[in-house]
């Protein structure tokens, strides 16, 4: 028994040094991108800059939000990118039929509550397993936007929305979608560590039947998850559609992988229990100046990939290395 | 043959049957060839996949694999007139099993969650596949028609394709059911903590696992390259997705323990015959995916139905047990 408490207090302690130390080694990360940026281009630590990286990463980073508290609870949404599809999709199709733009948002937004809604009953109350659920979503939600809009592309919104993707907020060069990102993630980062809803969500991620016995709605608590998960997709979805003044039913296909990237170098645990907003927030920052420094470098798209994905292996690789080496040496040891 | 695999079977059938009395053209030869050589490609993804499911591990980076084993071999063709069919299908194994190894390698050596292992990779090998390709093509011309033969060509009206795939899945199949390697594979994926109990080598077995889906992609990259005769950037991309949705819809439980390479097979079978029986019906092309999507999701709650009902028999059986 005594072993037993040792090892809880010393996970305790080797968890928190954990995680100080991931986040100030994004830091550190992010000021070596923004040194590196600025050696490879004059002047590249602009406020165009700025709003062009905020206005790239906008849709990915204000749908890893919710995504965040997801995985913290320890269940994952792989359908993330298709509603953002699909209510693009709802959203083009209602205002191509003369609907007024603010009724089909809302409209978009009310699909994105739906189909969260079908994630998280599916998830919680009947019990599957997400990563399965949510496959069958995103080829499920993709598949409707596909039967609404294809093979058409709605343009034609009003100019006064579409500029968002176009000027920053006036008297600034902050893009629209980075202020919302930012916003969400203040709200998200409160209810994640300063709420007992977000202590909750802590536990249930380290200790589901403990969660349960402690008196945490859990179930209930993962339903709503998925409903805000949807609704915020389908808000980036209405972004997207707006920002690029046109939609068609592939808006977004694919980014699910790099929504999911982008949590997990912030830190998160894929197995749930660990990990922060800040963490989140720092990821987007990196991976969104890496990618505009690489872009102001003609390094083509496929190949900045092997730049994400190596420091998402990085990210996962290091701070398990000291266990591992350990591990192996005692292996060696044994077998002498 | 297991009740799953011929529920899915039976399920194929059905929409065989129901699209050929709808439109008599879809029982032609050449149309089922097309089925079958459809399906192949995503068959043969699923059965590395299985491998790896089944030990509670995920590999998502088999559609990278497939794009960068299918350009190595084009560009080797390309540049070297004579070389022979067989050495491009040893490459693409090759590059295949060497990105499977580091997958593994990293997974049990590090510790680290595969999912997040194989998601670095995805990104890392599509990144390589970039860097190779550098905005090229590999059009049919580069390419031996010895090569292309293998995606187009039959025997007994079999596309061979269909042959390779199908003796990898039987040859898997069996080695799944007696060999003590591949039940070890079980044993992890159901329970890692009676397996290590019992002296299983499991991060050796895991290792192998993603060894072997790895090789399998990176022949599966040869085979896209044999059945498309071309290759840009963007070969194999999202595959992963679809593979593993093959998987879980042919019974492959996501949390591993359990699961068939024939019932991953039969799953792509299943979701390609779907496909070209909605292409035959003359419905719109538009519906595959809802389709699809629906069609998982009740795989998905079938099976969780199906293991809640046996649990319950075995708990009845139990408490008639002890009444006796």
């Amino acid at each position: 028994m005594t072993t037993g408490h040792n090892d809880a207090a010393k996970g305790g302690r080797a968890l928190w040094r954990g995680l100080v130390r991931w986040e100030s080694a994004l830091v550190i990360v992010l000021i070596g991108v923004m040194i590196f940026g600025s050696i490879q281009t004059p002047n590249f630590l602009n406020p165009t800059n700025f709003f062009y990286t905020g206005l790239n990463m906008g849709e990915v980073a204000i749908m890893a939000l919710p995504l965040t508290l997801i995985i913290m609870t320890g269940e994952i949404d792989l359908s993330v990118a298709s509603m953002l599809g699909l209510s693009g999709a709802v959203m083009g199709e209602l205002f191509s039929n003369g609907w007024p733009i603010w009724l089909a948002i809302a409209a978009a937004l009310v699909v994105g509550a739906i189909g969260g809604a079908i994630n998280g009953v599916l998830v919680a109350k009947v019990g599957l397993p997400s990563i399965a659920v949510t496959i069958g979503t995103l080829t499920l939600y993709r598949g409707l936007a596909l039967i609404l809009l294809a093979p058409r592309t709605i343009t034609g919104f009003p100019a006064s929305l579409t500029q968002i993707g176009v000027v920053p907020i006036p008297g600034t060069e902050v893009a629209y979608s980075t202020a919302v990102f930012l916003a969400l993630a203040v709200v998200t980062g409160i209810i994640l560590h300063a709420t007992p809803l977000g202590r909750g969500l802590v536990v249930i991620g380290l200790q589901p039947e403990a969660a349960k016995f402690a008196g945490i709605r859990v179930n209930r608590i993962k339903i709503w998850l998925y409903v805000v998960s949807g609704i915020v997709c389908a808000f980036a979805g209405i972004l997207l559609t707006l920002k690029n003044a046109s939609v068609s039913y592939d808006a977004g296909t694919g980014l699910e992988l790099n929504v999911v990237a982008l949590v997990l170098f912030g830190g998160v645990s894929i197995f749930g229990g660990r990990g922060t907003i800040v963490g989140v927030v720092l990821s987007v920052a990196i991976l969104g100046t890496l990618q505009q420094a690489l872009t102001q470098m003609n390094v083509q798209p496929e190949v900045q990939n092997i730049v994400s994905g190596g420091l998402l292996l990085i990210s996962v690789v290091i701070p398990n290395s000291g266990e591992a080496i350990r591990r192996i040496r005692d292996r060696a040891r044994r077998r002498v | 043959m297991r009740a799953r695999e011929l529920g899915i079977g039976v399920a194929i059938v059905v929409v065989f049957g129901l699209t050929t009395l709808n439109n008599h053209a879809f029982a032609q030869i050449a149309s089922i060839q097309q089925l079958l050589s459809g399906a192949a490609l995503i068959a043969l993804l699923g059965v590395g996949e299985t491998l790896v499911l089944v030990t509670n591990n995920v590999d998502l980076s088999v559609g990278s694999i497939v794009g960068l084993s299918a350009y190595i071999v084009g560009d080797l063709f390309k540049h070297n007139q004579g070389m022979p069919v067989v050495a491009g299908f040893i490459v693409a194994i090759v590059v295949g099993a060497v990105i499977g190894a580091i997958n593994g390698l990293v997974t049990t050596v590090a510790r680290v969650p595969s999912l997040v292992v194989t998601l670095a990779m995805l990104y890392i090998v599509r990144g390589l596949d970039g860097l190779l390709v550098n905005g090229t093509t590999i059009d049919p011309g580069s390419i031996p028609k010895a090569f292309t033969a293998v995606g187009y060509q039959t025997l007994f009206g079999i596309p061979w394709l269909a042959i390779i795939v199908a003796v990898v899945v039987a040859g898997a199949g069996y080695a799944m059911r007696s060999f003590r390697a591949s039940r070890d594979l079980y044993a992890i994926g159901s329970n890692p903590d009676a397996a290590a109990l019992a002296g299983i080598p499991a991060e050796r077995r895991v290792f192998t696992a993603f060894l072997i889906s790895g090789a399998l992609a990176g022949l599966g990259g040869a085979l896209f390259l044999a059945l498309h005769a071309q290759i840009d950037v963007s070969g194999g991309t999202g595959y992963e997705l679809t593979v593993i949705a093959a998987c879980v819809v042919g019974g492959v439980a996501i949390f591993g323990g359990s699961g068939t390479v024939l019932g991953a097979a039969l799953g792509a079978v299943l979701l390609n015959t779907i496909n070209q029986a909605l292409v035959a019906s003359r419905v719109s092309s538009f519906w595959n995916e809802a389709i699809a999507g629906a069609l998982l999701l009740t795989a998905i709650a079938f099976d969780r139905w199906l293991s809640l009902r046996v649990a319950r028999s075995l708990q009845s059986a139990k408490g008639a047990h002890r009444a006796l």
